[in-house]
């Protein structure tokens, strides 16, 4: 049987891919934001997975206005990297898991959660940027991932209740494939941004360490916290957040389970316009 | 029967929500064109002819040509896909939010490594923080005007 080892939570800052592909990881600002990744990578090199379920937003690349899945799963046998504007990322094209994928869409549309099943899609910097932040520059991802991406860019979008809920159904489904693999999911995006208006630039550290506090401790109570609060507190960006209960509702914790290891826990200021969140819980 | 838009009290601030997607569809749509690179170079040959192609308002059009990403926003325009246009005038994200606050470039990311914009004051309309209306633009602009 498959099961989920671990949950990843990072934050998705293009700036910080960016400065990657660029070459600028070595400089004092940047250094400060890969520094907190360093203990998280070292973990990675010893516990990588067989599959990622990655669950990020895309920033219209993918998905123009034409169409705005709110819940997708990527089920194709790989995916490109988007051109978002500045010429696709130097990074390898993502392999995904065709089989698994199509078993969690069987299951989680059957538990009442309506994925859109997506076949062709390219991935930007949403999936991307935790990519590389957890397993640096190589010339293939050393394991399969499948995308699912969430709308958090057209309101409204879903709730963190639902998300919390939905990241249960994708543990039933998960530990219900025949094959014995090791999955992690990982939640990303977020903490606290805002990168529009006059009130552009906002970041709220108390909030986004009592989000972490909570997304620990108590998720279930952090996943009643309505909209207006993320939108309030953490900014109109900061909002991506509700897509890290995803990743939290699949541990084992959360089915009766015993409470997840803090394996890894960073918070830094700014990457760009960006509170830098990271987290690593491992299952017992 | 009101929907319930209880984010419309928060200062300096746009929720991209239904009625705005549907207000920007076309000013949306122009902008994901540029995801590729010969709209890019069309569009920067003649901007006011690549503009006309679309079923956009002129107000629309006015905001693009003046990269005025404030009112784009007030336009229906969501900043993810207007970051296409800043990605084709070279610009990143930093540079793009900053320019809505009217701080400089400089002004802008020197707030940020100061630990960004307080929360304080800007929960509200009609609180005292930064982003509130009456205290645009921020920074050495606002000193000055």
């Amino acid at each position: 049987m498959a099961q989920i080892t671990a949950s990843v939570y990072t934050s998705h800052i293009p700036a910080v891919g960016a400065a990657l592909d660029l070459g600028k990881s070595g400089e004092p600002y940047w250094q400060q934001v890969f520094d907190g990744y360093v203990q998280s990578r070292q973990w990675m090199q010893e516990h990588t997975p067989d599959v990622i379920f990655l669950v990020y937003n895309d920033h219209a690349n993918a998905f123009s206005l034409e169409m705005i899945p709110t819940f997708a799963v990527g089920t194709a046998a790989e995916f490109a990297i988007a051109d978002e504007g500045w010429g696709p990322r130097p990074v390898p094209k993502v392999i995904g898991h065709p089989e698994l994928a199509s078993h969690i869409a069987q299951s989680v549309i059957q538990d009442d959660f309506d994925l859109t099943v997506v076949n062709k899609m390219d991935v930007d910097h949403g999936l991307t940027v935790p990519l590389s932040l957890l397993f640096g520059q190589p010339d293939a991802w050393p394991c399969r991932v499948i995308p699912f991406p969430v709308n958090v860019v057209q309101y409204p979008i879903p709730s963190g209740r639902r998300c919390f809920q939905l990241g249960q159904a994708i543990r039933r489904a998960i530990v219900s494939y025949d094959e014995p693999l090791n999955v992690q999911i990982w939640g990303t995006g977020g903490m606290s941004h805002q990168l529009q208006g006059p009130r552009a630039g906002l970041i709220n550290r108390e909030w986004d360490k009592q989000f972490l506090d909570r997304l620990i401790a108590d998720p279930a109570d952090l996943a009643q916290m309505p909209h207006i609060e993320y939108v309030r507190e953490a900014g109109s960006e900061g909002i991506e957040l509700v897509m890290w209960l995803v990743a939290r509702g699949a541990m084992d914790d959360i089915a009766g389970g015993p409470l997840p290891d803090v394996t890894h826990r960073f918070y830094h200021v700014p990457a760009s316009n960006t509170a830098v969140g990271h987290l690593v819980l491992e299952n017992q | 029967m009101a929907l319930d838009k209880p984010y419309r009290d928060i200062p300096g601030t746009t929720i991209f929500d239904m009625e705005q997607s549907r207000i920007g569809y076309w000013l949306n749509q122009f902008c994901m064109s540029l995801m590729k690179a010969e709209n890019r170079e069309r569009f920067k040959s003649d901007e006011r002819a690549y503009l006309d192609e679309w079923p956009m308002s002129e107000e629309q059009k006015q905001a693009v040509l003046a990269r005025d990403l404030n009112r784009c926003i007030a336009l229906g325009g969501n900043i993810y896909f207007l970051a296409k246009v800043g990605a084709t005038d070279g610009k990143s994200f930093q540079q793009m939010a900053g320019s809505m606050t009217g701080m400089t470039e400089q002004e802008y990311r020197d707030m940020m490594v100061a630990g960004g914009r307080s929360i304080e004051g800007n929960r509200y309309i009609g609180e005292d923080g930064d982003a509130q209306a009456d205290r645009q633009p921020q920074g050495k602009a606002g000193r000055e005007s």
